[in-house]
């Protein structure tokens, strides 16, 4: 396995942070932390890959035990993953509604609570 | 009963469904009833798991799939008197927030109720867990949650809080998830034990030191420790009353359990650490946050905030004191966090009924208007007191047991950093309550320049009496310490508890291999210093003249009055500036503290 992956990885975390320090807009914000996330499923992925393995369901014939399959635990974590994520962006974009309705901007730099 | 473990996490998930379910046709009283039924018996179910992990700690594994051959193949609870007890903490604080909220939100239906009720679960799960990916999952389940609640009224100023705590609290899940990526990556484990075993066979690279900097970086987020701590402020001062007191009360503190749980059960036997400097970064951390949350505090006039930002300072000697990595400074952090717990619960559920009574939670505007709530005034002094650490409540002998931690460290300085910040919280409340409830005080032109916010009524507006609930629930969170007989009873099992959560080999042979632990040793007594309640008296003093100070300050000299407020300014001007209210700031924050969190590691292990 090369590292080449888990370049990727760490390179999709930190551009995403980058672009949330400076967005000027909210439904940006939330794309981010979706760019974030999938920085989480490329390096769990990238843990559990095997190179020449296959998918880990083992057959009497065709794939009996033992031959060499990518980790399924890995597969696991990025499924509950996905939906933690899915959960939340919901949630996220659901407030941004609110916010445009409410203040009629997406802006952040207009949009803080307790403002003097 | 051997099902215990799984029923204190189902049985509430599946009747918030039911509520949730039935939100358009179940009649309020019912789901009022049906919430606090249930939250109230998984209190009892975790009472009774105390009880049993007391004798020996209890190992469930879901499904049976129990370890084979020292190899862990199931996904499993580990309940251990420490978690045991913040679990059912957890659920003491949500059925007293729910009995609070009986009057609560009349138009909404049981949704809230719902939500309170997967916020329970989670936080108890989180608590009970032996796996650290199902610690994840719990952890992002109570974010989650407490998003949705902090919103909950759906006003502008409130969606922005919780728009700002999601963003921060989101980016912190992501860096324990990547720290968790690695580790499964590093080791192929993810149950605590079996990660234990598997980095002691491995040579400690520098993979390991990322992890825990990653995972722990996370939780010291949901633990609001300087610099992570912008979010709280946001967050508490617009989340409805009864949600304030589970984040105040326990959902921040679990961010601190968090950290040390992956500290104690993983990455202790495998990094081998230089104890005294990682004891310097944990103290550094506690004291830079109890002081910047305590002069914070000192300085709001709105009361939600006010008391958000006393939470950070407390939770810094909570901090400190699992950061002595000491039984006794660990026993005093868990009684510390069930002392404040109560405490800052009845202070939030009284700021909630002012807000009630007078639509208002600010400290100037409400001045003299609570004469005729002497009740009220006494349980908010009362529990000022508590904040001060004066005895009989529980932040009395975690207080003193925290500082014998921090002696026993040769770090007895810090012990003055927490009385000052200790001090300034009280003298914050009892300003607030002599203000409110007796009038006292004049306008502080210091004061009036704080930030604060209006905010709807959270009950009918026409709703004019305080319902008897809401007096009696504070009442009771303040007196029952007093009560309990000074809960001096409960040190010797809390510290031989703090003992036993440390103790990772035995704790990995008791997973894996079924080696049955010991029924938790007991020394005799656990005795205070008699110079502890000197302290208690001495901070108590301090925080009474702090609060006449401010209150009186004007009819000082003027010259002198002059000189002090510009001191104070040129001290809070740039503090405040940095809470700025913009998520982008706290973001770029965030990767400051983790940076210097990292790199104080990276010293304090090599």
């Amino acid at each position: 396995m090369s590292y080449l992956a888990y370049v990727v990885a760490a390179w999709l975390f930190l551009v995403s942070f980058y672009a949330i320090v400076t967005t000027r807009n909210l439904i940006h914000v939330i794309v981010c932390l979706v760019v974030m996330q999938s920085s989480t499923y490329a390096l769990i992925l990238s843990v559990g890959y095997r190179t020449g393995g296959t998918s880990p369901i083992f057959l009497k014939n065709e794939a009996p035990p033992g031959t060499p399959a990518v980790d399924p635990i890995g597969h696991a974590l990025v499924l509950t993953d996905v939906v933690v994520g899915a959960t939340v962006m919901a949630l996220l974009l659901a407030l941004a509604i609110q916010v445009q309705k409410r203040r009629g901007t997406l802006d952040p730099h207009e949009l803080r609570p307790m403002k003097d | 009963m051997s099902e215990l473990p799984a029923l204190v996490i189902a049985v509430p998930l599946l009747i918030a469904a039911l509520l949730m379910a039935l939100a358009k046709v179940l009649p309020r009283i019912a789901a009022d009833i049906l919430a606090i039924v249930t939250a109230a018996g998984t209190t009892a179910a975790a009472i009774l798991l105390l009880q049993v992990s007391l004798g020996k700690t209890v190992v469930y594994w879901f499904g049976g799939w129990t370890p084979q051959h020292g190899v862990a193949v199931g996904i499993g609870f580990t309940i251990d008197p420490l978690s045991a007890g913040l679990a059912a903490l957890v659920g003491l604080l949500v059925t007293a927030a729910l009995i609070f909220a009986w009057r609560f939100f009349e138009s909404v239906g049981s949704l809230f109720h719902a939500l309170m009720l997967v916020f329970m679960t989670a936080m108890i799960g989180f608590c009970l867990t032996g796996d650290i990916f199902t610690m994840f999952v719990f952890f992002e389940l109570m974010s989650v949650v407490a998003f949705a609640l902090t919103g909950y009224k759906i006003e502008a100023s409130s969606i922005e809080g919780a728009l700002n705590f999601a963003i921060t609290n989101s980016i912190g899940a992501f860096l324990t998830l990547w720290g968790i990526g690695l580790l499964y990556g590093r080791t192929g484990a993810l149950n605590f034990a079996q990660l234990q075993r598997a980095l002691a066979t491995i040579p400690t690279d520098s993979i390991i030191l990322p992890c825990f900097v990653l995972i722990a970086s996370g939780y010291l987020i949901k633990a609001a420790v300087v610099p992570f701590h912008f979010w709280l402020g946001d967050a508490h001062a617009v989340a409805p009353t009864p949600v304030c007191v589970l984040f105040s009360g326990v959902m921040v503190e679990l961010g601190v359990f968090g950290v040390f749980r992956v500290y104690w059960l993983i990455f202790e036997p495998a990094l081998k650490p230089d104890e005294p400097k990682i004891r310097l970064v944990f103290l550094l951390l506690g004291v830079a946050t109890s002081m910047l949350g305590a002069i914070m505090c000192f300085w709001q006039r709105h009361i939600k905030r006010l008391l958000a930002f006393s939470t950070i300072s407390h939770i810094g000697i909570v901090l400190a004191g699992c950061g002595t990595l000491t039984a006794r400074g660990l026993a005093g952090a868990s009684m510390y966090l069930v002392g404040h717990a109560l405490v800052k619960g009845s202070l939030f559920m009284s700021a909630g009924m002012l807000l009630q009574r007078f639509g208002s939670v600010d400290e100037i505007e409400l001045r003299g208007r609570g004469r005729e709530w002497q009740w009220i005034g006494i349980v908010v002094a009362l529990a000022g007191l508590g904040l001060a650490g004066f005895p009989p409540f529980g932040t009395y002998q975690g207080k003193a047991l925290i500082d014998e931690g921090v002696q026993s460290i040769g770090q007895r300085w810090s012990q003055w950093v927490f009385i000052a910040a200790s001090a300034l919280t009280s003298a914050a409340v009892l300003r607030g309550a002599a203000r409110i409830f007796l009038g006292w005080g004049r306008m502080n032109s210091e004061a009036q320049r704080s930030p604060t916010e209006h905010e709807e009524k959270e009950t009918r507006p026409e709703a004019d009496r305080v319902p008897l609930m809401m007096i009696v629930t504070p009442s009771v969170m303040v007196l029952l310490p007093i009560l309990f007989g000074l809960s001096f009873f409960f040190m010797p099992a809390t510290e031989a508890a703090a003992e036993r959560f440390m103790q990772s080999v035995s704790y990995s042979a008791t997973v894996l291999d079924g080696t049955p632990t010991g029924p938790v040793k007991t020394a005799g007594s656990v005795s205070v210093g008699p110079d502890s309640i000197v302290l208690a008296f001495a901070t108590a003093l301090l925080a009474i003249s702090i609060a006449l100070g401010d209150l009186f300050g004007d009819r000082l000299p003027r010259t002198l009055a002059r000189w002090f407020g510009s001191t104070i300014d040129l001290l809070l001007s740039p503090l405040r500036a940095i809470h700025s209210g913009d998520f982008r700031d706290y973001a770029a924050w965030l990767a400051i503290g983790v940076t210097i969190f990292g790199g104080a590691m990276a010293w304090a292990l090599h």
